[in-house]
């Protein structure tokens, strides 16, 4: 799965963009985000607190209880500030 | 018609608002947002960065505005923000919408910005004097500002 991270997620994981395989039975953002929080240090320091942390299905805003189910990309990033 | 970019270059407002002008346009309404040079609390601005995701950021604003031409009937829509790097003073984000009657646009602008600020993927990180820098944190007044729109 393809999975993008912007603004300073971006900054504090040294990438913007990973190509992963994930474990199975993983099936929500919920889940994909407590995943995240094991991969290494730098991982479990920017998804410490999920609360500062938005997710997009396929260029669709998604709340924690969406299924990835057949996703092709999933996008983290903080609240919004632009405008 | 709908018109939104999503670019580094800055937009010319004059030029913009004449093309929303058309045969059944009364009144024409616009918001532009600049780099304010020293933000609160904060040491002077160099420089506000702004990052986003693109193709989510087409698709949410395009999806804001056809929403305020529906509610407002807006005969024209124009939406352009910039990205990268923007000093003080530069221009960061245009808002222009044309209608029959005043209202309308008025309205149709200040929804438009309200709901930009809440559900378009854009990120501004400012770049201080100091050298240092802070990615800015959400505003829960922003949110409130939206939420108002809400039947």
């Amino acid at each position: 799965m393809r999975i993008l991270y912007f603004a300073w997620l971006r900054e504090k994981l040294g990438a913007a963009e990973e190509n992963l395989d994930l474990p199975p039975g993983l099936n929500t953002v919920a889940a994909l985000i407590a995943w995240q929080q094991t991969r290494s240090p730098a991982h479990a320091a920017a998804f410490a607190d999920p609360s500062l942390i938005r997710c997009a299905i396929d260029l669709e805003i998604a709340p924690a209880t969406a299924s990835i189910a057949g996703a092709s990309e999933v996008a983290f990033f903080p609240p919004v500030t632009g405008g | 018609m709908i018109k939104i970019l999503i670019q580094q270059a800055d937009f010319n407002a004059g030029a913009e608002l004449a093309a929303l002008q058309a045969d059944a346009v009364g009144g024409i309404a616009s918001f532009i947002g600049t780099v304010r040079a020293n933000p609160a609390d904060n040491p002077p601005l160099t420089a506000l960065y702004l990052e986003h995701y693109p193709g989510m950021t087409e698709r949410a604003l395009t999806k804001i505005a056809e929403q305020a031409a529906v509610e407002w009937s807006l005969t024209n829509t124009t939406i352009i923000h910039r990205i990268g790097r923007l000093t003080p003073g530069e221009n960061i984000v245009f808002v222009g919408t044309a209608s029959p009657h005043r209202q309308a646009a008025l309205s149709a602008t200040a929804f438009i910005m309200d709901w930009l600020k809440t559900s378009a993927p854009i990120w501004k990180r400012e770049d201080f004097s100091t050298g240092q820098s802070a990615w800015v944190a959400a505003k829960q007044t922003d949110d409130k500002a939206a939420e108002k729109w809400i039947k």
